[in-house]
């Protein structure tokens, strides 16, 4: 079976995110970018599968800029077989993505679509779920156990308190929590390959997808600065402010 | 323990912009070495060496390599991390594709050791000594020793080591006394002690290649009568697999200042009729090999320098942010984080600009180290090895000192804390302590540029770096603005000052060579300061232009700030230590020994 995995060129976690002046957005200019540590574990999990023999192709797919490239290039040194560019300018948001991904997977046809939970820059969690309705596949969200068995895949999700296992039947959409998997260090000679292996670019109107933004963001903003603590004389004064002030407590 | 993460931007910065990236990728052989590939193997080996390496450095310090029953024990960890390092290939990166390497340039592997070095210097340690075991066999070993050693050498399976040191002979290898007698089938059993080999002996590896220094029974005395040779710690069957154990064993391990993790191994060869080892070239031209391959390990020795500041400053800049202590002496109306202070960002400067400059430099000449190899054109070739040949002991010997003051100051920077062992301060500065003394001290390194590299040949090589030098110079005072200006001048006085000293050193080293080496060491550090301020304007010169284009990217003003500190505050010395060298002679000398 064919493993699709969707994978984003997000700002670096080493980054110390600055919001623009105008506050419409993150200053990216001369930031490191690298791929959505959610994704990294959606790439490994897919490679473990291959290597289990439960996959014979992996196929990483990015949507975005040019330079989204890099980061498929980061898919395929960990050992992606081949990647697809859905190259646009345009601002993505989870619903483009998640039809443009749906057009892609018509295409391509593959049997488990493995993505990340959420992308460390927005946050969203959406892309997954809205893919699995587009396509009407089953989905299993917060993987952090995958098993594939004949027609189906087993899957331990991470839930509110527990866990909990769902069999959904193939071709589904799984995203990534993060005890799914360590991901590997890519090796020399695989880094050295990746620039062999094949790279398409598309645009998303080949596939026929309209990508225009539906939100619009009105404003982005530091979170409010810690204010210094103070010192209380005793136990009595701190309840009062836990009650009075601060009115975490009844 | 702090974490590294690798200077990416200002690597790959010197790599394509001053160490000519794009050049080193068109010349034969090299051709995968293009930008977008470099950037791609530099991010992982990052993700790499702050992921696996670096997490060990502090605990492989505290814990140390241990010795029993003739044999070391690593520090743990690192048996899994050396295991991790081999199997993802990073071993081979430059090694020769014949024998399974990657074949990549040594501007890259510069980069990528730059990095082990900077995560764990202890570790680096390992594969620094395999390369250049690697070296000397690809130099003068058989078609068979190759084929027997190479592949696993090179994937890093199995590990090597330098036999060289024995008790009496440490700077000057002519006192040699290990005996290597050949036993009339091709091999040779060999007797001796040899001291201070670095992972002569441990756990990571399943043999370990020793190259041994050693006399045959007619050999002549001194420098004329060593021989090379390759001597497993196991016999290597015609088959390749492992055979019995040889009698080459580790006594004993040092208890050191620093690089606790890396085993200073006593190596007996022939407690029980000789160590078996094959001669590797032509016997009593072992010194002539050791000369080739010193330039390949001084260099790596130099990059430790240049590493163990880039860690020391990175830990600085955190506990500077971090440390409250004092108001701003403006006032303020509170305490201010210690970064505030302007000794402590003349600290922090110096330590950021030092670390830029070594690497620019040593990129530099690790391109034309490149260049010399493998370009097509025999006076490219010559020209890029005489700038290698004349840079490599200022590499070594002035990036190893620098290493050292700036791990110096990384403690001063954490006041009492640095002096105490938690914060790490003082590992950087107890590692560094040792890279100017192995390899050649930086006495040996001085002696070296002053009297082979440069009065041996009239100083023509140095002449044409500083003709280079003063093109840049000109374009620096074509710029407008007092940075340029700045710059500018001072690179003007330190240039004067090189070429002073080095008219003084052809001038007199033939009559007064006793006078001319007492300022051998000042000279060395005048070389060092100069190079680094020509890369530094070098650097400022090209965030300029790219300003110029219009690129607002903050690290180009930043360049150009950190190259006006370092003309303001490095260059700066140059013509007081041209009189060092050129006057400071006599009064080096005058007392009578016996008044010391
Ligand atoms: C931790 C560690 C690891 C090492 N690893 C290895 C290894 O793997 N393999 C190996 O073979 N060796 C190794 N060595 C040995 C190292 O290369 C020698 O220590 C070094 O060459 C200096 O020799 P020495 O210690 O005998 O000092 P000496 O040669 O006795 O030098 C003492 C002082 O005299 C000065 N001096 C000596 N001769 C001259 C001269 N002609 N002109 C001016 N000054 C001079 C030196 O600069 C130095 O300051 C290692 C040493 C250490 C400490
Ligand atoms: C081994 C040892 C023994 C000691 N013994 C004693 C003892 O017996 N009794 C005792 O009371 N104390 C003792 N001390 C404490 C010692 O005096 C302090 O460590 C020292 O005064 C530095 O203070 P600090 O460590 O807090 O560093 P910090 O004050 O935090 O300094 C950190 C860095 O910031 C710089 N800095 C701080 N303020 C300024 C400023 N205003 N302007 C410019 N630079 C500034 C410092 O120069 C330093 O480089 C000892 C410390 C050690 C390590």
């Amino acid at each position: 079976m064919k493993i699709l995995v969707p994978v984003k060129r997000v700002i670096d976690y080493n980054v110390k995110v600055r919001v623009k002046a105008d506050g419409t957005g993150v200053d990216l200019a001369n930031v490191k970018m690298s791929m959505n540590p959610f994704d990294e574990i959606a790439v490994e999990e897919a490679m473990r599968l291959k290597e289990g023999g439960k996959a014979t192709e992996v196929v990483a797919v990015s949507c975005g800029v040019t330079a989204c490239q890099e980061t498929l290039r980061t898919a395929m040194a960990i050992g992606a077989d081949r990647a697809i560019l859905v190259e646009t300018d345009v601002e993505l948001q989870p619903l483009a993505v998640a039809k443009l991904l749906a057009a892609v997977a018509k295409k391509e046809g593959p049997q488990l679509i493995i993505l990340g939970k959420q992308a460390i820059d927005d946050d969203s969690n959406q892309t997954g779920q809205m893919l699995a309705a587009l396509l009407g596949w089953s989905q299993a969200t917060f993987a952090s156990k995958v098993v594939i068995g004949d027609g189906k895949a087993t899957v331990t999700r991470e839930i509110d308190g527990g866990l909990e296992t769902l069999d959904i039947s193939l071709p589904a959409i799984v995203t990534t929590d993060l005890r799914l998997n360590e991901p590997r260090y890519a090796t020399l000679p695989n880094i050295m390959k990746a620039k062999k292996k094949p790279l398409d670019v598309v645009k998303p109107a080949d596939l026929g997808v309209d990508v225009a933004p539906r939100l619009s963001t009105v404003s982005v903003a530091e979170p409010p600065k810690r204010s210094a603590g103070v010192k209380v004389a005793d136990v009595a004064q701190l309840v009062d402010k836990l009650k009075n002030e601060a009115k975490v407590i009844a | 323990m702090s974490s590294y993460v690798a200077p990416l931007k200002d690597m790959m910065f010197v790599l394509t912009e001053l160490a000519g990236l794009d050049k080193v990728a068109a010349l034969p052989g090299y051709e995968e070495a293009t930008t977008d590939v470099v950037e791609a193997i530099l991010d992982e080996s990052a993700r790499f060496t702050g992921g696996v390496l670096a997490p060990l450095n502090w605990s492989g310090d505290q814990e140390g390599a241990r010795w029993a029953d003739m044999a070391v024990t690593m520090p743990s960890g690192f048996k899994e991390a050396y295991a991790r390092f081999v199997d993802n290939g990073w071993n081979a990166l430059g090694g020769n594709p014949e024998h399974g390497g990657q074949g990549l340039p040594k501007v890259v592997s510069a980069a990528v050791q730059e990095m082990w070095k900077s995560a764990n210097m202890s570790f680096s340690l390992c594969p620094l000594l395999t390369l250049g075991a690697i070296e000397a066999l690809e130099l003068a070993g058989t078609e068979a020793q190759k084929a027997m050693y190479l592949p696993n050498m090179v994937s890093g399976k199995w590990t090597g080591t330098m036999n060289i040191t024995e008790p009496q002979a440490g700077s000057d290898l002519a006192a040699i006394r290990s005996r290597a007698v050949p036993q009339g089938d091709g091999t040779y059993r060999i007797f001796g002690q040899k001291i201070f080999i670095t992972y002569g002996d441990h756990d990571m590896a399943e043999n370990t290649i020793h190259l041994v220094l050693a006399r045959t029974p007619d050999a002549p005395e001194g420098v004329k009568g060593i021989s090379l040779f390759v001597v497993p710690k196991f016999l290597v069957n015609a088959d390749g697999t492992l055979g019995p154990r040889n009698d080459v064993h580790c006594v004993s391990i040092e208890h050191k200042l620093g690089i606790h993790a890396s085993p200073t191994c006593v190596m007996v060869h022939g407690d029980n009729g000789g160590s078996i080892g094959t001669l590797v070239g032509k016997e009593n031209e072992g010194l002539k090999y050791m000369f080739v391959m010193m330039n390949a390990a001084r260099f790596a020795v130099g990059l430790e320098g240049l590493a163990i500041s880039e860690r020391a400053y990175q830990h600085a800049v955190t506990y500077a942010r971090d440390r409250v202590q004092g108001r701003a002496i403006e006032g303020s109306p509170a305490p201010v984080a210690i970064i505030r202070h302007p000794d402590i960002r003349r600290m922090l400067m110096l330590m950021r600009s030092h670390t830029e400059a070594m690497r620019a430099l040593a990129y530099a000449v690790a391109a034309a180290h490149d260049a010399a190899a493998r370009h097509p054109d025999a006076a490219q070739r010559a020209q890029n090895q005489a700038f290698v040949d004349l840079m490599i002991p200022v590499v070594k010997g002035w990036s190893t000192e620098t290493g050292n003051a700036m791990s110096y100051l990384g403690v001063q920077v954490h006041g009492g804390m640095g002096f105490v062992e938690e914060t790490g301060a003082a590992q950087f500065m107890r590692d560094a302590r040792i890279t100017t003394i192995y390899e050649g001290t930086t006495g040996i390194q001085a002696n070296d540029l002053m009297g082979r590299k440069i009065a041996r040949e009239g100083g023509a090589t140095v002449k044409s770096v500083i003709a280079m030098m003063r093109e840049t110079q000109g374009q620096a005072a074509a710029q407008p603005g007092p940075a340029f200006a700045a710059i500018a001048a001072a690179l003007d006085g330190g240039i004067d000052a090189v070429s002073q000293a080095t008219d003084h050193i052809v001038a007199h080293y033939g009559k007064d060579v006793r006078s001319v080496a007492a300022g051998a060491v000042p000279f060395l550090q005048l070389m060092g300061n100069v190079a680094g301020g020509w890369m530094m304007a070098r650097a400022a010169l090209v965030a300029q232009g790219r300003i110029d284009a219009g690129d607002a990217d903050p690290f180009y003003p930043a360049k150009i700030t950190t190259a006006r500190f370092f003309a303001d505050h490095v260059m700066a010395m140059a013509p007081g230590l041209a009189r060092e060298v050129i006057q400071g002679g006599a009064s080096t000398l005058e007392l009578d020994e016996a008044l010391f």
